[in-house]
């Protein structure tokens, strides 16, 4: 997930928000160790972020979170300074934002930057097509090549056909789908979303989460992505900020989050998470005790069962690789039976995932018959298997925390 | 015990501004006057021209496009009444100034409108000036206007744009600043400079607002070119002011119903055109 080779996109260092006419003094109390409410009460200056620092890895989707009122908002538009900054840096491509002309800041934002907006906010003058193009043509593109690229836009988030339509013949998701095309369309270099999902009602926005995703494993596009969801930043965050009151709580995956919480407001918040749909297979898989190999005979097989009190066991080739499932009793009959060897008698009819299948799913595949369900990797190697009880164990464990 | 204050003379200096412009800037009020005689006669010229049937069907083409058969219908018979009335003519004069005056105005309403949308301090300093404006009584603007461009339609003019003006401003700064800021915030977002930001969002959906603004400056300039006659100004007040004069009752309501054609052909119009840009 995070991976340190990555390049750094954009460095915001020490970015502050004082939102009033006295920033400096409600600086000066800031760094004198007081809180917002105090500053508020003793200045009337709210401030609205504190001394903010973080990177941007190239081509991540890293997911801003806090409730309302926690300054996410804020932040985000610091970045391409729909907000001024109070004080701090943030540096793209060599450039720092808070010190850039207006004409330097039209040109950064016009290369670097396209946003979506919670409430869309198309224009609806213009048509599907021409809200896609907006970006293109403000910056000159000639015709023929913006109505390409607007295409192209729209074909990505599925929108194909509706080119001609107006904003207020689609439905909410499809608003946003024009949204998502119209920051697409320009080719900017990062992707600001700004609680973008959340005015869509729950089905619709789960897909637009998974569209994203794709996209985003596509294209490799770095995307800075507000919410105030916690299951929706950790479904799609490589990484997650976590604010409050204007300060930094957090930074970590969405994993280091839900299993090292950075403090008590950390654990609180992450207490309501269905920990099931964040923890994986591999959490809960333990090794295998006994594996049957592929020629053993049906003693051999009995007797690796009773010593290990199991049901059934896995049969390995000598690769290691998971070949298939034998059940006690086909065991016993082949061994009253006089047979020599297991052959046909392997059952194939067992559940098998991968090490990073949410626990969630792993809940249906437990058969009446209960097999441990097999964790195998890409080469259908066995890494272990996971019991229904070690499932309930690993979630009680973790919501203790 | 009465304290003796001196009487401000307001009016002593105002008429000494008014001399001191008129005498200074004679030659720009010529110039203004000769300009905007030329446009009346013109404009009055080509619709006199223009034979009384041929207009009628235009109007009612342009009624029918942009409404439909009923205010088509209806236009045609208001006009047949006011040629039946033999008050073709002065409806003619009238329907001049009023298409020159609402012109003017719009033209230095919009600009500043939209100054006053963008510029907080521009707004706050426009504002009294419009009610000031609007406040004033009417004929009051007749007076200067006689001597910046002498008696006649210039003056009428002068006076109607005046008078008509402040609903195009104020409607342009309302629509500007209604635009929902979020969609302001996005073309801002995506770079757009501030008269990309203007011309491609803002003023397209401020238009249906900013035409119900000259829709009212239309009504206020019709009203005004009415009361115009005072100071010599053609057209269907003209009539009016002579039935005051002679005490004929009966031809000053014939001018009067003729005045209210005119401005509900005028008013049905302009609110079609608004409902046209609006279903978009």
């Amino acid at each position: 997930m995070s991976d340190n080779t990555q390049q750094t996109k954009i460095q915001v260092r020490g970015l502050s928000k004082v939102f009033g006419n006295q920033p400096k003094k409600a600086l000066e109390l800031r760094d004198q160790g007081l809180k917002r409410p105090e500053i508020l009460e003793k200045t009337g200056q709210t401030l609205g972020l504190s001394n903010i620092s973080f990177d941007v890895k190239e081509g991540e989707l890293l997911v801003i979170m806090g409730l309302s009122g926690s300054g996410k908002s804020t932040l985000i538009r610091c970045l391409n300074r729909l907000i001024e900054p109070t004080e701090g840096d943030i540096i793209i491509g060599g450039e720092n934002i808070p010190k850039l002309s207006d004409k330097e800041l039209l040109e950064c934002r016009r290369r670097h930057f396209s946003m979506v907006f919670q409430h869309f906010a198309l224009f609806p003058h213009r048509t599907v097509q021409l809200n896609a193009e907006y970006g293109l043509e403000i910056r000159g593109v000639d015709k023929a090549e913006r109505a390409q690229k607007a295409a192209a836009a729209l074909k990505q988030v599925g929108l194909d056909g509706w080119e001609d339509a107006y904003p207020s013949q689609l439905s909410g998701g499809m608003q946003q789908r024009v949204g998502l095309a119209r920051a697409l369309a320009n080719d900017s270099t990062v992707l600001l979303m700004d609680e973008a999902f959340s005015a869509l009602d729950p089905l619709i926005r789960k897909d637009m989460q998974q569209e994203l995703l794709e996209l985003q494993h596509r294209m490799k596009k770095t995307t800075i992505f507000i919410t105030h969801d916690l299951d929706e930043a950790l479904n799609i965050g490589d990484r997650i900020i976590l604010l409050k009151d204007g300060e930094i709580v957090q930074i970590g995956t969405p994993e280091e989050i839900l299993t090292q919480p950075a403090d008590d407001y950390v654990a609180r918040f992450i207490e309501g998470v269905d920990m099931s749909r964040v923890l994986t297979a591999a959490h809960a898989m333990r090794p295998v005790r006994a594996t049957a190999k592929i020629d053993d005979g049906p003693r051999t097989v009995l007797h690796k069962l009773s010593e290990n009190s199991l049901d059934s066991i896995y049969v390995t080739s000598r690769e290691r690789k998971l070949v298939g499932l034998i059940e006690a009793e086909v065991a016993n009959r082949a061994a009253r039976e006089g047979k020599n060897t297991m052959e046909g008698l392997i059952s194939d009819d067992f559940p098998r995932v991968g090490p990073d299948e949410p626990l969630h799913n792993l809940f249906a595949m437990f058969t009446e018959k209960s097999f441990p369900i097999a964790v195998v990797d890409e080469d259908q190697r066995l890494l272990g298997v996971v019991v229904k009880g070690a499932v309930l164990a690993e979630l009680a464990e973790a919501g203790e925390h | 015990m009465a304290i003796d204050i001196p009487r401000i003379p307001l009016g002593d200096w105002i008429e000494g501004g008014l001399d001191f412009l008129t005498s200074e800037y004679s030659i720009v009020t010529r110039g203004i006057s000769r300009f905007t005689q030329t446009g009346i006669n013109a404009l009055n010229d080509a619709l006199m021209w223009l034979p009384e049937w041929a207009l009628m069907a235009l109007v009612a083409l342009l009624c029918w496009r942009l409404s439909g058969a009923r205010l088509a219908i209806g236009s045609v018979l208001g006009l047949l009444l006011i040629w039946n009335l033999g008050l073709w003519d002065p409806m003619i004069e009238s329907l001049t100034l009023v298409v020159i005056a609402t012109i003017v105005a719009v033209v230095i309403a919009l600009p500043l409108g939209i100054l006053a949308a963008v510029s907080d301090r521009f707004y706050s300093l426009i504002m009294p000036v419009l009610d000031f404006m609007q406040t004033m009584p009417a004929f009051v603007y007749l007076i200067p206007a006689i001597p910046f461009f002498g008696i006649g339609s210039v003056s009428a003019i002068f006076a109607t744009v005046i008078f008509s003006m402040p609903p195009a401003i104020r409607f342009t700064t309302l629509g500007i600043r209604q635009v929902p800021k979020d969609l302001v915030e996005a073309a801002d977002a995506f770079g757009s400079t501030r008269s990309q930001k203007l011309i491609k969002v803002q003023l397209p959906l401020s238009l249906p607002t900013i035409m119900a603004g000259i829709n009212q400056t239309i009504m206020l300039a019709l009203s005004m070119v009415v009361i115009a006659a005072m100071i010599g100004a053609d057209g269907l007040g003209n009539e009016v002011w002579k039935a005051i004069q002679r005490l004929r009752p009966g031809d000053g309501f014939e001018a009067g119903i003729a005045v209210v054609i005119l401005a509900m052909i005028l008013d049905r119009l302009t609110q079609a055109l608004r409902k046209t840009k609006r279903a978009k």
